[in-house]
C-alpha cells in the first residue's frame, strides 16, 4: 500500500493496512533435538483497534449487565453487630466456606493453616515442577507401574478420609478417581479425540488440578447451602430463617 | 475479511489537529506505524503487546475472562471511591452509613448494590481465570513467573474481598471476620500474634475495623494496581498470550 493510497482511503482503517508478514522460522532438526514443534500459533492482528475494539465491547457488556442486576437485587444488610448475639452457624464469606467444612473434619492447624499453604505452595510452584514439562499423558510410558501407585494413593486418601468421615471431601475425590481410571489403557493404545474429555489424554497435572476444583467446588456448595446450625447437614429447600 | 471501521470525517478532521497531535503525539491511526504509536506512545496501553494473535482475540479462547477481572476491578474502584465519601470506618457509625446509603443517599443501594456484586463477581472471575489459564498449559516456560504473580493476585483479590466484608458493620460482616480471623490463631507459635496485629486487638472491635479500611481502600488497592501492571506486561514480555491448542489438533 502506498502513501497516496492510504490517502485516499483515509476514512477507512481496516484489515486491509495490517501487515500480514509473519517472519518465517527456519528449525534445523539434528539427531539429538526433538522434532516435535510446537504449533504454528496463526497470524497476528495490530491491538489498536482490534484487541482494544473488543476491550471496550466487553466493558460496555459488563457495565450493563452488572447495573441490569444492581438494580433488582439488593446487597444484604443484617442488625448491627453485636458480639454478644453469635448467629448459629456463624459462616465466613462464601469463597472461604470450603475451608470452613474443612474445620469441621480436621483440626484447625491442619484444615486452616496446613492445608491453605500448600495449595498456594502447590500453584506457585507448579510452572517450577519439571517432572513432566513435555506433557506427556497420565498413562504414557509404564502404565502398569503407574496404576499400581494410583491405586495405592487413592485407596491411603480414601481410607485416610473416611478415617476423618470427611465424606464431603471423600465423594469427589473418589468420583475424579473413577474417572481416571476409566482413561486407563494399555501402552500402545491410543486414545483419540472422539473419546469423552476425561479418556483423552490427560497429564496427571490436568488430572490434580481437576480434582483440586471439584472438592473446592463440591465442599463450598456444601458449606453454602446445605449446612445449618452446628454445622449440621441441612437440605436447602427445606431451610428456615437463618 | 470485510471489517472495516469507518471514520466520520469530522473526528477525522479533530484527529489532524495539531491539539490532538500534541496530545496523542500522532496523526490518524491509519497505517501499521502510527498503530503501533497509538500503543507503546500512550502511558496507559504501552504494558500491551502492539500486535496480538488473532486467536488469543476470539471470545471462546477466553470468555474475555482475565479482561473481566480487570474491568470488574476498576468498577470497583469508581463505586468504592463513591461510597467512601458516605463511609465512615467506626464503630457504630459505619452501620449507620450502610442505612443512610439505604435511605438517604439518592442511589445508595444502587452503589453499594453494584459495589458488592462486582467484588462477588471479581473473586469468581480470577478464579475462572486461573483455572482458564491453567488448562491452557499457560503456566508453562517462559510464562512461569507471570503465573506466581496471578497467584499472588488471587491472593489479593481474596484479601480485598474480604477486608471489604468487615466494612458494613452488620451480624453477617462482624461474625464472618469473627470466624476467619479465628483461624489465623490455629497457626502454630505466632498465630495469637499475628491475629492480634491484623485485629488490633484480641477481639473483633473499632480497631480492627479501621485496620480492615485502610488494607481494604489504600493499601491492597495499591498493591494490586503495581502486581496488574506486571502482570499485563509480563504477557507481552513472555511473548503474549498462549493460544488454544484444540485448533491444533492436541485436544488438551
Amino acid at each position: 500500500m502506498t502513501e497516496k493510497e492510504i490517502k485516499e482511503n483515509k476514512y477507512e482503517a481496516g484489515f486491509s493496512s495490517d501487515a500480514k508478514k509473519e517472519p518465517v522460522r527456519v528449525v534445523f532438526i539434528t539427531k539429538k533435538t526433538s522434532a516435535k514443534v510446537v504449533g504454528d500459533p496463526g497470524p497476528r492482528v495490530m491491538t489498536y483497534p482490534h484487541l482494544l475494539i473488543r476491550e471496550a465491547i466487553a466493558f460496555m457488556i459488563l457495565v450493563i449487565a452488572l447495573v441490569g442486576v444492581a438494580l433488582f437485587w439488593d446487597a444484604p444488610l443484617e442488625q448491627l453487630a453485636n458480639p454478644l448475639l453469635t448467629p448459629n452457624p456463624a459462616k465466613a464469606p462464601w469463597y472461604f466456606l470450603g475451608l470452613q467444612e474443612l474445620l469441621h473434619y480436621f483440626p484447625p492447624l491442619v484444615a486452616g493453616i496446613i492445608i491453605p499453604t500448600l495449595v498456594v505452595i502447590a500453584l506457585v510452584v507448579v510452572p517450577y515442577f519439571n517432572i513432566n514439562i513435555q506433557g506427556a499423558p497420565l498413562w504414557a510410558g509404564k502404565p502398569k507401574r503407574t496404576l499400581t501407585i494410583f491405586l495405592l494413593v487413592t485407596g491411603g486418601l480414601t481410607v485416610l478420609l473416611a478415617i476423618f468421615r470427611a465424606w464431603t471431601v471423600l465423594v469427589p475425590t473418589d468420583l475424579v478417581a473413577l474417572l481416571m481410571l476409566a482413561s486407563y489403557h494399555g501402552p500402545t493404545e491410543r486414545v483419540g479425540r472422539a473419546a469423552g474429555w476425561w479418556r483423552r489424554e490427560r497429564t496427571l497435572p490436568w488430572w490434580v488440578m481437576t480434582w483440586f476444583i471439584w472438592v473446592a467446588v463440591v465442599l463450598t456448595v456444601v458449606g453454602t447451602f446445605f449446612r445449618g446450625p452446628g454445622w449440621s447437614w441441612v437440605w436447602p429447600w427445606s431451610s428456615h430463617a437463618g | 475479511m470485510a471489517n472495516s471501521f469507518t471514520i466520520t470525517p469530522a473526528l477525522e478532521r479533530l484527529r489532524a489537529t495539531r491539539v490532538w497531535k500534541s496530545i496523542f503525539r500522532r496523526g490518524p491511526a491509519l497505517t501499521n506505524r502510527t498503530r503501533s504509536l497509538a500503543v507503546f506512545g500512550n502511558l496507559f496501553l504501552h504494558f500491551l503487546p502492539v500486535k496480538v494473535r488473532e486467536k488469543s482475540l476470539r471470545v471462546r479462547a477466553s470468555y474475555y475472562v482475565g479482561s473481566i477481572s480487570f474491568l470488574l476491578f476498576i468498577v470497583l474502584t469508581v463505586t468504592g471511591v463513591l461510597l467512601m465519601f458516605y463511609y465512615h470506618p467506626a464503630v457504630p457509625q459505619a452501620y449507620r452509613d450502610m442505612k443512610d446509603l439505604r435511605f438517604v443517599v439518592s442511589n445508595g443501594v444502587f452503589l453499594r448494590n453494584l459495589h458488592r456484586l462486582a467484588a462477588q463477581l471479581m473473586v469468581l472471575a480470577v478464579f475462572w481465570h486461573m483455572f482458564h489459564v491453567f488448562y491452557r498449559g499457560g503456566y508453562r516456560p517462559p510464562h512461569e513467573f507471570n503465573w506466581v504473580v496471578g497467584v499472588v493476585l488471587l491472593l489479593v483479590t481474596l484479601f480485598l474481598s474480604y477486608t471489604g466484608y468487615l466494612l458494613p458493620w452488620d451480624q453477617l460482616a462482624f461474625w464472618a471476620i469473627t470466624v476467619g480471623t479465628n483461624i489465623i490463631s490455629a497457626m502454630p507459635l505466632i498465630g495469637r500474634r499475628v491475629r492480634f496485629v491484623s485485629l488490633g486487638g484480641n477481639l473483633v472491635g473499632e480497631n480492627a475495623l479501621l485496620r480492615f479500611y485502610v488494607l481494604h481502600c489504600v493499601v491492597l488497592p495499591l498493591i494490586a494496581i503495581v502486581l496488574v501492571a506486571v502482570h499485563f506486561w509480563r504477557v507481552q514480555k513472555d511473548g503474549g498470550l498462549t493460544v488454544p491448542e484444540e485448533d491444533d489438533g492436541k485436544g488438551n
